[in-house]
């Protein structure tokens, strides 16, 4: 009963988010290649809308703050017909691969089984929580762009309720509406895959991201690294070196703006690096360096779309108080300019000008969407969250691709 | 105390440990999570405290920071996952899981985690293949000892 209620609202939600998607027409497709003809250029970019999300609608009623949205199409591989959109999709440059909620999920995807023939579920450790779900197997579709049997995490499915101890010692479950804030995830970081090699080993090496669960339970396994969730980006035939992600600028709060993300860097005439600088970030942990007061925080900066604002340091190196029932922002009485330098590997450096305002003020109205100057504490650590997007071009090029300023992993802006 | 800390590790190595608390419990579930993590341990001290740091093959590195008394009473971790917070946290696991969840819906967004409560401080920062944490129970601070010091 539960599961019906919950159901009805999802699409609901759902219809709303599609709805509120600027520029995304269309709620089902059979084949959207848009690879046109005479071999020029593809249709590479996808409209994303910062709003208050699929959450946002009864009965949740919890608008979505600084949350990157948009659509994907999912088909069953191959097929024409076995197809579904769906919106309210947060774009995440945070972590690599496509997680869709079961409950926004109506068509049936292949399960990926390991080759004794048992089924593949994930357990994806996110920084305030877990998502676990099977594995499967989809086409992806977005702008004129596809990943063909692309292997994404469907979370909370039905088919494999019981979530190892072990998984749940990560965090706790991000398996509904209500604690993912979205439909689903679209991970579009620097890693070609979620895990990489550590998922490829057996034993005590091997972090425990990947069971295989046959009736009598789930076991860790290891995954090979092309049966593991990737970034979808890597498997696009063309335009597969990172994207771009575009947002316009934003004074204090709005309740929506609308921006690109723009797939490949320097492979078609929309998608050059211009006069971006390149950073390049450490290859293991994809952090960069950050200069604040003097003090560098080596390896501890990071750009994340999927944050939803910038989370830096702490009141007592920022001078500014955390709200009184909001202990994660910050709110100063006024609003506080702040300047930092980020460091790539490559010796590259910038400033970073940036506001914090009060977040109490910035988030009061429900109709709020999208807040410039939404802050936080972090110690120690720089979280390049959503609002640092806001009025840049945001390069992410993922590892092991060529692009013209080199192969990846690097970030540029 | 140096001494008594190296004679627990070699008991260690002989006995098998029952399942414990780490956060807040005594020295020996130091050894049960190095058992646990299959890692290497080392340990340093000062006057006011010890640090076991515990290098799990995962590449997480955990430090476990002891007080005279054998107590745990802070933890930290980094690494590309997170490490086994149950069994980190100890009896203090379900307190943060809770505040975890509250604090996810409050914030209306993703981001670092960041417990302040009286009896626990929770700061988990960053993403997948670059984690950083740090826990601990203001009031089992060895005295002189500052929630700076715990890096």
């Amino acid at each position: 009963m539960k599961r019906v209620r919950f159901q009805r609202f999802l699409y609901l939600s759902l219809a709303g988010a599609v709805a509120a998607a600027a520029g995304c027409s269309g709620t089902s497709s059979g084949s959207n290649t848009g690879g046109g003809g005479g071999g020029g250029s593809t249709a590479n970019v996808q409209a994303i809308t910062v709003n208050t999300g699929p959450t946002a609608a009864p009965p949740l009623n919890s608008p979505y703050i600084n949350g990157a949205f948009t659509s994907v199409t999912v088909c069953a591989p191959a097929s024409a017909t076995t197809c579904q959109t769906i919106g309210g999709i947060l774009v995440d440059t945070g972590s690599s691969g496509l997680r869709i909620l079961s409950s926004a999920l109506t068509i049936s995807l292949p399960q990926q089984t390991a080759s004794n023939g048992n089924p593949i579920v994930e357990c994806l450790p996110f920084v305030n929580g877990i998502t676990w779900g099977p594995v499967q197997t989809a086409d992806m579709t977005i702008a004129g762009e596809q990943a063909k049997a692309l292997p994404i995490q469907v979370i909370g499915s039905s088919n494999f309720p019981t979530i190892p101890n072990a998984c749940t010692s990560f965090g706790a479950p991000e398996d509904d509406l209500s604690t993912l804030g979205a439909n689903g995830i679209l991970g579009v970081g620097n890693f070609a895959q979620d895990c990489g090699t550590a998922c490829t080993m057996s034993g005590a090496s091997n972090p425990g991201l990947y069971y295989t669960c046959p009736a009598a339970g789930c076991q860790v396994t290891a995954q090979s690294l092309s049966s593991q969730v990737q970034n979808p980006i890597v498997l696009f035939p063309k335009d597969n070196n990172g994207l771009i992600i575009q947002l316009p600028s934003v004074t204090g709060s709005e309740t929506s703006v609308s921006g690109s993300m723009i797939f490949g860097i320097g492979t078609q005439t929309n998608n050059g690096l211009g006069s971006a600088t390149v950073y390049t970030i450490d290859p293991s942990s994809g952090n960069l360096t950050t200069v604040f007061n003097n003090v560098t925080y080596q390896d501890a900066g990071f750009l994340d779309s999927g944050s939803n604002a910038i989370y830096f340091l702490d009141s007592n190196t920022t001078g500014m108080p955390t709200c009184a029932d909001a202990t994660f922002w910050y709110c100063p009485a006024t609003t506080q300019n702040f300047s930092a330098t980020n460091r790539g590997a490559n010796g590259a450096s910038g400033p970073v000008n940036f506001s914090v305002g009060n977040a109490d003020s910035l988030t009061a109205a429900a109709t709020v969407g999208v807040a410039n100057g939404l802050g936080g504490p972090n110690p120690g650590t720089f979280d390049w969250g959503l609002p640092f997007f806001y009025g840049r071009n945001v390069y992410t090029a993922i590892e092991g691709q060529n692009t013209p300023a080199g192969t990846g992993p690097y970030v540029a802006y | 105390m140096n001494s008594r800390i190296t004679h627990g590790i070699f008991a260690m190595l002989l006995l098998p440990f029952p399942a414990s608390a780490s956060l807040g419990g005594d020295v020996t579930s130091v050894q049960t999570d190095q058992a646990k993590m299959q890692g290497s341990l080392r340990t340093s001290s000062n006057n006011t405290y010890t640090i076991h740091e515990i290098q799990a093959s995962t590449g997480v590195a955990v430090k476990e920071y002891v007080s005279p008394a054998g107590k745990v009473f802070a933890v930290t971790w980094q690494g590309p996952f997170h490490p086994d917070l149950r069994q980190l946290l100890g009896t203090y696991f379900d307190q943060f899981s809770q505040a975890e969840q509250a604090q996810r819906s409050q914030r209306r967004g993703h981001g670092p985690v960041l417990i302040q409560q009286a009896g626990l401080v929770v700061q988990i920062s960053g993403h997948l293949r670059s984690f950083l944490g740090k826990a601990y129970v203001p009031q089992m601070l060895p005295a002189g000892v500052h929630a700076e010091d715990i890096r």
